[in-house]
């Protein structure tokens, strides 16, 4: 391999991505949740829009998963599949999806910690088989238009000037 | 891993400034996001120790623009360069489409310069990634320094050349940033590849965009 493999997902991913998520906020009682990739990349962020930069905060959550998955290995634990942050009114609870995706939901005391982590099992199961089956299709996927880029090097001469 | 979200008609790549601890990538980061549009940057994120060393990375996001309908994102980190933060800087490898080296020209810091190559170069292969063959720039910082080493020295302690095997590259392939030298040559009976460079003084902002510009093309290049 000489670098990371990329990935692209369609808009038909991205809607079935959005169900899932819908119906576990719905079900959980949870204010939004936003997924993340591993390289701290923002994939999709659904219910209540957040109050910060979702950019800044997808790239710390990322940081934050790497870094517990590290302390993971170091107690003799193959990882953290779920990380819990719990606040005075907010919350956070974390899950791995697909080892390569993280999904982040923000409740506060509408919800219970236990209604979130039992609905979270299940959103996180179909969440895995959707991403498995992204991931399993990469290279056939429509990131390989040709040319698709083309014209790149000038758009960034223009920004930089 | 550079992502493509058609659904959000997104491109977005993670570029990584590596180097030793006071090399100045965080000050790369600071002159992008001083002189960068705010319309076309995000918040800059970073975890510092109260002596404003680097703890853990610094972030920023950059928008390059839209290209073909796609608006393209960078990413930029910093990871710490202070030799024992070794686990952390590793971490923010993960995922990486495009790396810069900045190197300290000072003569007393080439130790520490040749001592962060190497653990890049480690800490890619354990990721499995190849660093001759992703998009990878070196930038030698601090060229106003009275103790600045000359170019022919870095270069030879840093970036020495790969040999190139692949008949399919073994053409010469001259530097853009420095006629008369090249990127691709034939050195005796083989064929030698090295990374462009930059001569730098972040503080001043000199070489700073031409080292981003410089990287943030390779990594489209590789994507189309």
């Amino acid at each position: 391999m000489t670098g990371a493999a990329s990935w692209s997902f369609s808009e038909s991913d991205f809607k079935q991505i959005q169900g899932h998520l819908q119906a576990f906020l719905r079900d959980s009682n949870a204010r939004c949740a936003l997924l993340v990739d591993r390289t701290g990349q923002l994939v999709a962020t659904v219910g209540d829009p957040p109050q910060f930069d979702p950019t800044a905060f997808a790239s710390l959550t990322a940081a934050d998963f790497s870094a517990n998955d590290q302390l993971a290995k170091m107690i003799g634990e193959p990882e953290f599949a779920s990380l819990v942050h719990q606040g005075e009114r907010e919350s956070m609870y974390l899950a791995d999806i697909a080892k390569r995706v993280i999904l982040v939901v923000l409740f506060d005391q509408r919800a219970t910690l236990g209604l979130v982590k039992l609905k979270a099992r299940a959103v996180v199961e179909n969440l895995n088989k959707v991403f498995e089956e992204m991931f399993n299709r990469v290279g056939t996927g429509p990131a390989q238009q040709k040319g698709l880029l083309e014209g790149a090097e000038d758009e960034i001469d223009k920004l930089f000037g | 891993m550079s992502m493509i979200n058609y659904a959000s008609r997104e491109i977005n790549c993670k570029l990584v400034y590596y180097g030793p601890g006071l090399g100045g990538k965080t000050t790369n980061l600071e002159h992008i996001y001083g002189k960068v549009s705010p319309n076309t940057r995000g918040k800059m994120i970073s975890l510092a120790t109260e002596t404003e060393r680097t703890l853990f990375f610094d972030f920023l996001p950059v928008d390059l623009g839209t290209i073909r309908g796609f608006k393209t994102r960078f990413h930029l980190y910093t990871v710490p360069g202070q030799v024992y933060y070794n686990a952390s800087r590793k971490l923010i490898l993960k995922g990486v489409d495009g790396i810069v080296f900045v190197a300290d020209s000072q003569l007393e810091r080439m130790e520490a310069n040749v001592e962060s190559m190497q653990n890049l170069y480690d800490n890619m292969a354990e990721y499995g990634y190849d660093l001759t063959r992703i998009p990878f720039v070196l930038q030698y910082n601090k060229r106003d320094l009275p103790n600045a080493a000359p170019i022919k020295d870095l270069q030879g302690a840093l970036n020495p050349g790969w040999p190139i095997e692949d008949l399919a590259q073994q053409k010469v392939m001259p530097d853009s940033a420095h006629p008369g030298e090249h990127l691709v040559e034939k050195i005796g009976a083989e064929w030698v590849g090295r990374a462009p460079y930059y001569e730098a003084v972040a503080v001043r902002g000199d070489g700073v965009f031409d080292t981003l510009k410089a990287c943030s093309k390779l990594v489209l290049k590789t994507l189309s």
